[in-house]
């Protein structure tokens, strides 16, 4: 299958640049963009508890986390789709789908909440499983998939409901996801999220499905050689991130006892910049889950300090839209410089012997 | 039956026939025939229907609200036709809509005399300059268009609110011979349509017959062989990005004309129709193939399908979920087209050599 | 092993994961078992001092729907100029799209900061009900306005106007444009919005009595407080009722929508328009007779009267309760009712005769 998830063909410089399939897993995970992003992170924080009033409190931490936790969540196997060099830009809708069919069912089928909740990550997987068969049963562009199904599934949540908004879950649900770990201030709802990083990560940097994920991204066809079938994979990973998005819907609907059509919207846009701020290449084939961890709770913490300090909705836009831009053109920009340097040098030694 | 690079048959199967070689434009083009001649049916079923329901769909004022209505998304379709050509897409359009519409009003509220043709070049060079900054990212920072614009997408909305800070522009604010640009009529066919026939007019005939506009599709077929056959990609890559802008400049100046309240979320969203549109239209996402017409026969007939469900009575909600289904059916029978087309091409290859 | 069959062992271990979270919490909650116990906050806790002074240096913090909307900011700019009055700190935040999620995470932003008085207008009745209330318990006074949340969320809802007022007032504009018979439909905002259903539920009553008997409302329609779309919708109208001889549309959006479609057809003079909408939206439209009288309360005022609210509030002057008094700059004195609601007052008629004497 020919490499055309996206558009524009990789800057020739980086091209050259990129590690093989097999070290990739090693040192996406401690790359130079991971250390520099960690080290933004820390600085953020370190800035913010000095300058902004209110921020270095416990619960202003539980109040950020809580809000990290859908884009957290989303992040994850985002990262893995965008290491294979595909996208998928259905999340925010699988959520807010898979919300509003949550509501609907409490609503009127008198089925246990413990059976619909199961029912949503199930109904989420098959949202995501239409993705994959687009995707890999006909060859399609994710882009183009995905934007298709990003406007049918929010357009089909608010068939479900309307836009009316179902709001009487048991309190004693909604006051759950909401709860912090006893004695701390740190929300229950992180834990989750961590141990799926977990996962995640241990997937991607630890086994052999992590080093076919970055072989894929680097090149389908030397993939196939070895042995693996893109094909499934791919769709595989659309039907983790079709479930992973009924997860967050079910997290959305609860947090805010309201199941609506237009829940998390946009937020797909949030999350890609995530992932990309994290250090993973649009390209594919490069980037790690530390980075992406990092890049999510560093959208968070530039929001919530922002906020703290009377910074304009509006700036927030402006800035949450320039970081993306930031962080593709920066590694790319370096990717170049290093190209050009390293010609360079060659060129040098060249004529040196 | 020679192709001008050596991928032969199977790279044709993923991006339809650029018409670098000539022999096998024939073909090409009676497959564009054949798709803007199934739009007319398609569109030309609807209005039976929906007029079988109600028969003033085809009063003459009817005809007159769906001109209007439709002439703002053709313009921004056949500026989209002209990006996606070269295997890219531009995703701010709405924003840049948003902002140009916004800037329309305010230079009447600074300057209330400035003659209604002023505006217009203003809001244009302004179009143009967002296009600028999209098209120098992309260009000098060799980043895929979906990101920057992705990013410029906020970027352009955020600078827009800042600007606005809440305040709405209204009708009494502008000349009346502006606001009289938004529904006057010319021998019963509104001003707006006439400008977005131009717009249609001149975009198909550069593509079809400019070396440059040639040029563009063989850039969004093989961009790598584009390159090695001389052709100056980054710089038509830019100068399309301008053109692209410059033309949801005018529509922002159209938006203002028409609707004459303004307020800074002008145009939010629209960049999903009119990618939509240009999709609908046969214009293939991958690049490489589609024509102005086509994209403003899509344009024409999503501006229907809204007006049909209003006069129909049909809940407003589907509509959303219209556009993602059509979305899917169009490129999904984009793919099957072009495997046609390859399976034959091969079939004839085998004969001729 | 192969790779697509490690994820799709994934793809089982997350949903029996999700099948443990879901069953650990307990067994089989069911709609019918659930029970309503909403765990809303104390209301109306300790007595009134109906002569206690307003405290001066009240942080009051403003919260609309949304930071880019022209009826919010003229709305919270009445308040601003009533919180200078009053001596107190006034700030206006809030997120760029009208969504409840962002709403919660100013809430609490504001609640962190140490506000005195939030007063918002919310994008949902409930979502925010939980970061409000976590806002009270934290010392800040919760004032509602334009739209409500769930009573226990708040202390005080400042209404715009009751929803009786709005139905007989539009009723009355219409039947009047269109000499007291013939068809009529309105043009509504989104299909759930809660004012606007009760404002069409009340206006249908209003319909039913003696002197509007020849007057029919043939259909409602949505348009999403969406240009296009309102647009849109008022042609299927004119096109599908052939014989309607007039539109209310109690929406800011849908009434201008549908003037400026109005101005620039056919129908422009014959088929009657009327609803809430803002004078400076609406003048053109009223100059070049497209649209005869419209109504609507002034925001200024609104935003204002939430402000001395929230200050009469935290100076414990009121508590909410029903029959509190207490008295607000120029707009003079306002009790509370039921529920802890203040009504601002009768909407006010905007025609070719005052227009020009107001600005907002």
């Amino acid at each position: 299958m020919a490499h055309d998830s996206l558009y524009a063909a990789p800057p020739s410089g980086a091209d050259t640049e990129r590690p093989a399939g097999r070290l990739a897993g090693l040192r996406g995970a401690l790359g130079t963009w991971d250390t520099a992003i960690v080290a933004a992170l820390v600085v953020a924080v370190l800035l913010a508890g000095l300058s902004v009033q209110n921020f270095a409190t416990g619960r202003n931490a539980q109040f950020l986390l809580l809000d990290l936790v859908p884009l957290a969540l989303l992040a994850l196997p985002m990262t893995l789709i965008v290491v294979t060099g595909e996208i998928d830009l259905s999340v925010a809708s699988v959520v807010g789908l898979t919300s509003t069919l949550m509501g609907q069912l409490w609503l009127s089928s008198g089925l246990s909440l413990e059976l619909i909740c199961v029912l949503v990550v199930l109904i989420g997987a098959v949202l995501g499983a239409v993705n994959g068969v687009f995707i890999t049963g006909f060859g399609l562009p994710s882009l183009a998939v995905t934007i298709g199904t990003l406007a049918l599934y929010r357009g089909l949540s608010f068939v479900v409901l309307g836009d009316q908004a179902v709001a009487d879950f048991p309190a004693s649900w909604t006051a759950a996801v909401v709860r912090t770990i006893p004695g701390t201030s740190i929300p229950v709802a992180v834990v989750p999220v961590l141990l799926l990083a977990l996962v995640f990560g241990v997937v991607l940097h630890a086994t052999p499905v992590g080093r076919a994920l970055y072989a894929m991204g680097n090149n389908d066809e030397a993939a196939t050689f070895a042995g693996v079938s893109v094909a499934r994979t791919k769709f595989w990973l659309f039907v983790v991130s079709g479930a992973v998005g009924g997860l967050v819907g079910i997290f959305w609907t609860l947090r805010y006892a309201s199941a609506r059509g237009d829940n998390a919207t946009g937020l797909e846009l949030t999350v890609v910049t995530a992932v990309l701020l994290g250090g993973v290449s649009i390209f594919g084939g490069r980037g790690g889950l530390l980075g992406v961890v990092a890049g999510v709770l560093l959208l968070g913490v530039l929001r919530n300090a922002l906020q703290l300090a009377d910074v304009d909705a509006n700036a927030l836009t402006i800035v949450t839209g320039s970081l993306l831009i930031v962080s593709v053109v920066l590694p790319n920009a370096a990717a170049d410089l290093r190209a050009r340097l390293h010609r360079r040098r060659r060129r040098a030694h060249l004529s040196a012997s | 039956m020679s192709l001008t690079d050596t991928g032969a048959a199977e790279r044709v199967a993923d991006n339809p026939p650029p018409d670098a070689g000539r022999p096998r434009r024939g073909l090409t083009e009676r497959l564009l025939a054949v798709r803007e001649l199934s739009l007319l049916i398609a569109l030309a079923a609807l209005v039976l229907v929906t007029t079988l329901r109600n028969d003033r769909f085809l009063s003459g004022q009817s005809i007159k609200d769906l001109l209007l209505g439709c002439a703002i998304l053709v313009i921004l379709a056949v500026g989209q036709t002209l990006v996606i050509v070269t295997r890219n897409v531009d995703l701010s359009v709405g924003s840049i809509l948003g902002l140009v519409a916004f800037a329309t009003g305010e230079l009447f509220l600074a300057a209330p005399g400035t003659p209604w043709p002023v505006a217009l070049l203003v809001g244009v060079a302004l179009g143009a300059l967002c296009g600028v900054v999209n098209g120098g990212l992309i260009a000098v920072a060799r980043v895929p268009a979906l990101v920057i614009t992705l990013g410029t997408l906020y970027a352009f909305r955020g600078v827009d609110y800042y600007w606005a800070a809440g305040r709405q522009i209204n009708a009494a604010d502008m000349p009346r011979s502006f606001l009289r640009l938004g529904n006057q009529t010319v021998l019963g066919v509104p001003v707006l349509f006439l400008v977005a026939l131009v717009v249609v007019a001149v975009a198909g005939y550069y593509l079809r017959s400019y070396r440059s506009g040639r040029e563009l599709y063989a850039i969004g077929s093989e961009p790598a062989a584009a390159r090695l056959s001389g052709i100056p990609v980054g710089r038509r890559v830019f100068a399309v990005f301008v053109a692209n802008g410059a033309l949801a400049g005018l529509a922002g100046v159209l938006y203002a004309a028409r609707f004459g309240t303004l307020d800074a979320a002008a145009g939010s969203g629209l960049e999903l129709q009119v990618v939509a549109a240009a999709v609908v239209g046969g214009v293939a996402i991958f690049g490489g193939s589609g024509s102005a017409y086509g994209a403003a026969l899509g344009a024409v007939l999503l501006t229907t399908i809204g007006s049909s469900l209003a006069v129909l009575r049909i809940d407003p909600f589907w509509q959303q979920a219209v556009v993602g289904a059509l979305i899917l059916a169009a490129i999904g029978l984009d793919r099957l087209l072009a495997l046609r087309v390859a399976a034959r091409l091969r079939g004839r290859s085998a004969h001729g050599a | 092993m192969s790779t697509y069959r490690r994820l799709r062992a994934g793809a089982t271990a997350l949903t029996v994961a999700a099948l443990l979270l879901g069953s650990a919490a307990c067994g089989g909650t069911t709609r019918e078992n659930s029970g309503n116990d909403t765990g809303g906050g104390a209301q109306a806790s300790g007595a009134a001092n109906p002569d206690a002074k307003l405290k001066e240096g009240l942080k009051i913090a403003f919260l609309p729907k949304q930071v880019n909307n022209p009826y919010f900011t003229t709305s919270d700019n009445g308040g601003k100029a009533a919180v200078t009055e009053i001596k107190g700190e006034f700030k206006e935040v809030g997120p760029s799209e009208a969504s409840a999620s962002s709403q919660v995470s100013y809430i609490n932003t504001l609640s962190q900061q140490g506000m005195d008085v939030i007063v918002t207008s919310a994008n949902d009745p409930n979502a925010i009900c939980g970061a409000l209330n976590q806002a009270k318990a934290a010392g800040a006074k919760i004032v509602t306005f334009d739209s409500d949340t769930k009573p226990e969320c708040r202390q005080i809802f400042v209404n715009q106007v009751t929803a009786e007022g709005i139905a007989e007032n539009q009723v009355k504009l219409i039947s009047e444009q269109i000499g007291g018979a013939g068809e009529i439909a309105i043009l509504s905002a989104t299909a759930n919005a809660t004012n606007q259903n009760a404002w069409i539920a009340l206006m249908k009553e209003e319909l039913k009595k003696p002197e509007y008997s020849k007057i029919k409302l043939v259909t409602v329609a949505y348009g999403n407080d969406d240009d296009q779309k309102s647009f849109q919708e008022t042609q299927g109208l004119l096109q599908s009722y052939p014989n309607l001889k007039g539109i209310i549309s109690p929406t800011t959006v849908g009434v201008a929508a549908a003037a400026r479609y109005l101005s620039g057809s056919q129908y422009k003079g014959k088929v009657k328009l009327t609803g809430l909408g803002t004078p400076n939206q609406m003048r053109e439209f009223v100059k070049d007779g497209s649209v005869d009288a419209f109504a609507l309360w002034n925001p200024a005022d609104l935003g204002y009267l939430a402000a001395y609210a929230g200050a009469a509030l935290a100076s414990g002057q009121i508590t909410g309760a029903e029959g509190d008094k207490f008295t607000a700059g120029k707009l003079g004195e306002f009790t509370v009712g039921k529920d802890g609601v203040v009504v601002l007052g009768p909407p006010t008629v905007f025609d070719k005769s005052n227009i020009d004497q107001f600005q907002f």
